[in-house]
């Protein structure tokens, strides 16, 4: 690809990485580090591609350890966010209702 | 199997982009946060269905063997983890993928060609690196397997220094055409220059983490995320890959903004935050003695303090946490209820181990969200609090924090308990908070100590308030 298209998509990604978080309350400040922390293990995907393509036993071992470690980044990122936000459910009776619809 | 077309797997890859901005715009808010969690995983799960179906892969069974092992490390990992022990999981979680982005970047050297992939393979190699190691070492300090005071060594600075130096000229290496390499005798050096990046950027990692001071420790996690998030999207430069490239980006510039926001929470900035330590003496109150006298009293000194309060406004703290007794004290919040007491948990923004923690700990308990207030809401209201009722927190109501310029949390906003008619503390012992520093306040005039477990304490309170 292009490295101007690369570009184009990388500011563009800035700005909807800057818009979507601001003014969020301290309180979910930390779902929010984790689940982003989840999002950037999607590293996964290079990391699949490099073993996918690798050619000699030493570039192999490499690049499974990447796998590995990627896939605890994503799958566990996502896992322990949900576990936290899990917490956010089911409390008073007010706040439960007015979420009623939320499964 | 390549069964996808390019122009498929362009637009499921532009999918799960979009899923994982809607992710993060959920997670902005407490109502549709599980939710945009939810979408975040299944725009992770779109991606790599895509990439197996996309790409002609060698080694198949192995890679998908490698998955599965690490699935059943994360899942039960994450599910089993103690809430309380949640910051520094989060930080391995992101140590793994910085160090998995930084080799990613290690294996794509030989396939890079133009100066942006090479640029990028640089980038990637020493931040992912840095990310990695540096997200041990703040794991190491949260779960205390070492101290958690800032810890700088004779020359720390200059030896920084020399390896950041080391860690350009590898990157410079990495970069500069091969052929002009060559002519200055540099040649078929990359390979060597990014393994050594990986190193530099190892210690680099340890270096700049280990003089960080305990309070601190949870914005250089969000640092080191926005970090990791950088190098994923560098990596997807390397590989010509738009989705590494968007959702590297996403993370890096959102949690450019998480790390400022956290920072100004505590008052701090993070250049002072990364380097503070060595601009000298970060005295911890030389002159305190914790052989002070101290007012301590038992539960039912501080039953009757609560029993026949107004106000009274709960400040909750990480060892609140540790002790498990959210649960306890929630029962006591809604008995001080029912006696017609109004009960207000004061939060501080970094009350646990990182912004948000104390909340998520009290949901748990079932305190009703509307009880929860935040450090600016609840500031003005200790004025007319008859108790203030500090449960295993320390550090975000130490007035020093205002009062003493040399102190390594001068600046940190806090909570003005201070201000309270009396204030009562639940503490296991004198021992000082994370940030290792001594509170003032608990030596003055209208505070009383009850010490011991925090669920063991508030139990008695509890039964000695039901009993009044």
């Amino acid at each position: 690809m292009e490295a101007i298209t690369l570009l184009t998509f990388f500011v563009l990604a800035v700005f909807i990485g800057f818009e979507v978080v601001s003014k969020v309350s301290s309180t979910l400040h930390t779902p929010l580090m984790s689940g982003a922390n989840a999002i950037h293990g999607i590293i996964l995907v290079g990391a699949v591609i490099v073993a996918g393509s690798a050619d000699d036993p030493l570039t192999l071992v490499i690049a499974l350890i990447a796998v590995l470690m990627a896939t605890i980044n994503l799958v566990g990122g996502f896992v322990v966010t949900d576990r936290m936000l899990e917490m956010f459910r089911g409390r008073g009776s007010a706040p439960a209702a007015r979420e009623g619809s939320d499964a | 199997m390549a069964v996808l077309t390019p122009e498929w797997t362009a637009f499921l890859y532009l999918v799960a982009a979009v899923c994982f901005i809607l992710a993060l715009k959920g997670l902005g808010s407490p109502r549709t946060a599980r939710r945009g969690n939810l979408i975040g995983a299944l725009g992770a799960v779109i991606a790599m269905v895509v990439v197996f179906l996309s790409t002609e892969l060698d080694n198949l069974a192995l890679i998908l063997g490698v998955i599965a092992v690490g699935t059943i490390i994360a899942v039960p990992a994450s599910r089993m983890v103690k809430m309380t022990q949640m910051p520094q999981l989060v930080a391995l979680f992101n140590g793994v993928g910085g160090g998995a982005a930084a080799l990613v970047a290690l294996l794509e050297l030989e396939h890079s060609v133009s100066f942006g992939a090479y640029l990028a393979v640089a980038f990637t190699v020493l931040v992912g690196s840095i990310a990695f190691s540096g997200s041990v070492i703040t794991f190491l300090k949260l779960q205390e397997l070492m101290p958690t005071r800032p810890i700088v060594f004779i020359g720390h600075a200059a030896v920084i220094v020399v390896l950041a130096v080391v860690g350009l000229a590898a990157a410079a290496i990495i970069v500069l055409p091969e052929a002009w390499l060559a002519g200055v005798g540099l040649g078929g050096l990359k390979w060597s220059a990014a393994v050594a990046g990986l190193g530099v950027g190892s210690v680099l990692g340890v270096l700049l983490v280990l003089p960080v001071g305990g309070a601190d420790v949870p914005i250089v996690i969000s640092l080191l995320n926005a970090g990791t998030g950088l190098a994923v999207a560098a990596s997807g430069l390397v590989l010509n890959n738009t989705l590494l490239l968007v959702a590297g980006t996403l993370v890096g510039a959102s949690g450019s903004i998480l790390t400022r926001e956290m920072a100004k929470a505590m008052g701090r900035s993070v250049t002072g935050i990364l380097f503070g330590a060595f601009r000298g003496a970060s005295s911890a109150g030389s002159t305190a003695t914790s052989d002070r006298p101290v007012r301590s009293s038992s539960a039912d000194d501080v039953a009757i303090l609560l029993g026949y309060a107004n106000r009274v406004v709960v400040v909750p703290g990480y060892g609140l946490a540790v002790a498990q007794a959210q649960h306890t004290m929630a029962e006591l919040a809604q008995t001080l209820e029912a006696k017609g007491i109004e009960v207000v948990f004061g939060i501080h923004p970094v009350a646990g181990r990182m912004p948000g923690h104390m909340n998520v700990l009290l949901a748990e308990a079932n305190v009703p969200y509307e009880a929860l207030a935040e450090m600016d809401e609840v500031n003005p209201q200790f004025k007319t609090a008859d108790v203030a009722l500090v449960v295993g927190a320390n550090d975000v109501v130490n007035p020093a924090a205002k009062t003493t310029p040399g102190s390594p949390i001068y600046g940190m906003p806090i909570l003005d308990v201070q201000d309270a008619r009396q204030v009562v503390f639940l503490k296991r012992s004198m021992r000082p908070g994370f940030a290792g520093i001594e509170n003032d306040l608990l030596f003055d005039q209208k505070t009383t100590l009850l010490f011991g477990d925090a669920k063991e304490s508030l139990t008695k309170v509890l039964g000695a308030v039901k009993n009044l």
